[in-house]
């Protein structure tokens, strides 16, 4: 609705809004120029990890903030450093040909046929022209030299895997403790989510006794076989889920004739969909992390290390070559960097509920 | 805290049936299922939680080694003693691991707090924008994040001294600010570390702050409050169950804290011990020298001081949390 025009004189009140609406454009600026400072602050650390992956290794090592070179012109088939040089008033870019204490001799790239040209003055002093050079060949070196096909590969069979008996193990329990009424169930569900605050070193020590008797250390089953017992983090999400999914669904389902397994399968997991998805996004995240486990049941095994454990070798081996270093990492946080963006809004929603609801 | 209503939610529902007596046939077999649908937790909390649990006292006991484990005897409380009392590392590992503890719990819980507030001002532009850049590093693998971090702290060739010489302090360099090798900043160091993946945090106090209902500051406002009593009076105490939620969760991660030092230090404690946390010299203690009993023995000591930590947490929570759902 388009306000009246009338000419009059502005009020004091007029000048009060214009004031205020001033006064909140003013707040909104510096707001937000607080947050993008932080923001630039915060996301430093991966700019400078991506320019480092980009470096020689002298560059690396040396850091200026760019991976420049000094420029070179190849001149009549030398090369020759090329230097920023003063010439009336202005500065030209020349290579240098022939050095002298006091005056040498350049040539301009732009115009090789003019052949040499004198300057009088120390070059020494000159600045040496930079061109930017990214040295992507980093991330072929550091992928072969990692192996990261196969740590990758490892990665995301561990991710894979338990996700799907993490998953679905939880979905069961959480739909247990959801929707039936049993002794103890109030109990039950208080133990499940102590064990978030119990330590895992106090269970590992004997497993790890027990699994190496059996002879499963040097391979991946004991960490993935206990994956499909459910833990606490997916089934109080998933729990939380289906406690909002009305009842009466399941009873038309049951007077169908549908037991509560199909009822489960058939009407309540198409509807959590959502949560089953962040639930999902959670354990991959995890299993990506995961680290004690994998180091000490696959610290002997090299061909079946995950990423985690793979590139903490690797910086150990080679922490003179910072440059593949950063690649490496800049390779290993890529693909849950991407995942994140495109499911941001599912794996938000359910960050807040695990913490909220608690 | 659901944890908290479910058990009342028990205690209500066991006298409710108490007084009814009987269960229909109905939600007998209603109840049966329930137990078919947890039994992946009942069966997996026996095998993988309990059992181990009964067997990690029991090595508690025990000179085991596991290279040899027919040589292992039966030894009494020795490496409790041995713990307690005669073993320095515990003790060191203990200060070194409650030190950064110290440092980095607050800082990390407020930081947290901080950004919440800014994502939630009415004045900030681009609020989703600005949740997903704040929230990203937090999906950084952590090796990854140690790795970069190891680099941009690096005292010759990383940006931040670069940055902090712009200031004119001679932070680059031998002399530098030696982020890696100086044992007093090492708890600093990691603390930054730490709070880059601090986004969860961020995330749930931003939802804490959300569900603050408006009519609490409108009334405060009309009172003439101002801001610092407003956050002091009402932000805080609303948001104080998910400080609590984000408080017991960092202090039992932090007394478990292993990977960032362990990727950049191994087990040496370098520089000086101060990267000896207590994870670190259980890792070393329980499969590096194969120590079964000791090991099990330093785990336990672990669960106690966890246990003996959050108690007191869950202990003062009733004097600073507020629950407006405590109608009781």
């Amino acid at each position: 609705m388009k306000p009246m025009v009338t000419r009059r004189e502005p009020t004091a009140f007029d000048e009060a809004t214009a004031r205020l609406k001033r006064r909140r454009l003013l707040r909104q600026w510096a707001v937000t120029i607080v947050a993008l400072a932080l923001a630039s602050v915060w996301l430093m650390p991966l700019l400078y990890a991506g320019v480092t992956s980009l470096k020689t290794r002298t560059q690396a090592v040396d850091s200026p903030i760019l991976p420049t070179e000094i420029a070179v012109y190849d001149y009549e088939g030398r090369e020759y450093e090329v230097y920023e040089v003063p010439v009336d008033g202005t500065v030209e870019t020349w290579a240098l040909v022939n050095k002298g204490r006091e005056s040498s001799e350049f040539v301009d790239p732009n115009n090789p046929d003019a052949g040499l040209i004198a300057w009088e003055g120390r070059w020494r002093t000159l600045e040496p022209a930079r061109s930017i050079s990214f040295a992507w060949g980093n991330y072929p070196e550091a992928w072969e030299k990692i192996n990261f096909p196969r740590l990758l590969g490892w990665t995301l069979f561990y991710a894979t895997i338990t996700l799907i008996g993490a998953v679905s193990s939880s979905a069961l329990v959480a739909y247990g403790f959801a929707r039936f009424k049993f002794r103890a169930r109030g109990v039950l569900f208080m133990v499940l989510m102590a064990t978030i605050i119990l330590p895992p070193a106090v269970t590992q020590v004997p497993s790890y006794a027990f699994f190496s008797w059996i002879g499963w250390t040097g391979t991946w089953l004991p960490l993935i076989v206990p994956q499909f017992f459910a833990n606490a983090y997916n089934v109080f999400l998933l729990r939380q889920y289906f406690l909002t999914i009305p009842n009466e669904m399941e009873q038309a389902a049951a007077v169908d004739g549908a037991g509560p397994l199909k009822t489960f399968v058939a009407v309540i997991l198409p509807q959590a969909i959502p949560a089953m998805t962040a639930v999902s996004l959670f354990h991959f995240f995890f299993a990506w992390n995961d680290f004690f486990g994998p180091l000490i049941y696959l610290v002997s095994n090299r061909d079946l290390q995950p990423i985690s454990v793979g590139l903490t070798l690797f910086n150990g081996v080679y922490d003179t070559e910072p440059q593949l270093i950063m690649a490496a990492s800049f390779i290993t946080l890529v693909i849950p960097l991407v995942i994140f963006f495109f499911a941001q809004r599912i794996f938000i929603q359910g960050i807040v509920i695990t913490g909220v609801d608690k | 805290m659901a944890i908290v209503q479910e058990a009342t939610d028990g205690a209500t529902r066991k006298r409710f049936r108490r007084a009814k007596s009987e269960l229909g046939p109905l939600e007998r077999k209603n109840g049966r299922y329930g137990w078919i649908f947890i039994s992946p937790w009942l069966i997996g909390f026996f095998l993988f939680y309990l059992l181990p649990m009964a067997a990690s006292a029991f090595f508690s006991m025990l000179d085991f080694q596991l290279s040899v484990p027919d040589e292992a005897t039966f030894i009494g409380a020795d490496n409790w003693r041995r713990a307690l009392f005669n073993d320095p590392n515990v003790w060191r590992s203990w200060v070194v691991t409650l030190r950064f503890a110290v440092i980095n719990l607050p800082l990390g819980l407020a930081v947290a707090f901080g950004f919440a507030l800014l994502l939630n001002s009415e004045y900030l532009r681009g609020k989703n924008l600005f949740r997903t850049l704040f929230y990203a590093p937090s999906v950084v693998p952590f090796i990854a994040a140690t790795l970069i971090f190891s680099q941009v702290l690096n005292s010759q060739s990383g940006w931040v001294n670069r940055i902090i010489a712009l200031f004119g302090v001679d932070a680059v360099g031998i002399d530098g600010i030696r982020w890696f090798d100086d044992p007093t900043l090492i708890p600093i160091t990691f603390t930054f570390i730490g709070i880059w993946g601090v986004g969860n945090a961020i995330l749930i106090n931003l939802a804490g702050l959300q569900g603050v209902p408006s009519s609490l500051y409108e009334s405060a406002a009309i009172d003439g409050a101002g801001w610092w009593r407003r956050m002091w009076n009402i932000t805080i105490p609303m948001v104080s169950p998910v400080i609590f939620y984000n408080l017991v969760l960092g202090l039992v991660g932090l007394l478990q804290y292993f990977l960032q030092p362990f990727v950049l230090n191994g087990t040496t404690g370098y520089p000086e011990g101060a990267t000896s946390f207590y994870m670190i010299y259980f890792y070393k203690q329980a499969f590096q020298f194969a120590q079964m009993g000791y090991g099990a023995t330093l785990a336990w000591i672990l669960f106690f001081v966890a246990l003996a930590f959050t108690v007191v947490t869950f202990g003062t929570a009733r004097y600073w949390v507020y629950y407006s759902g405590d109608s009781a």
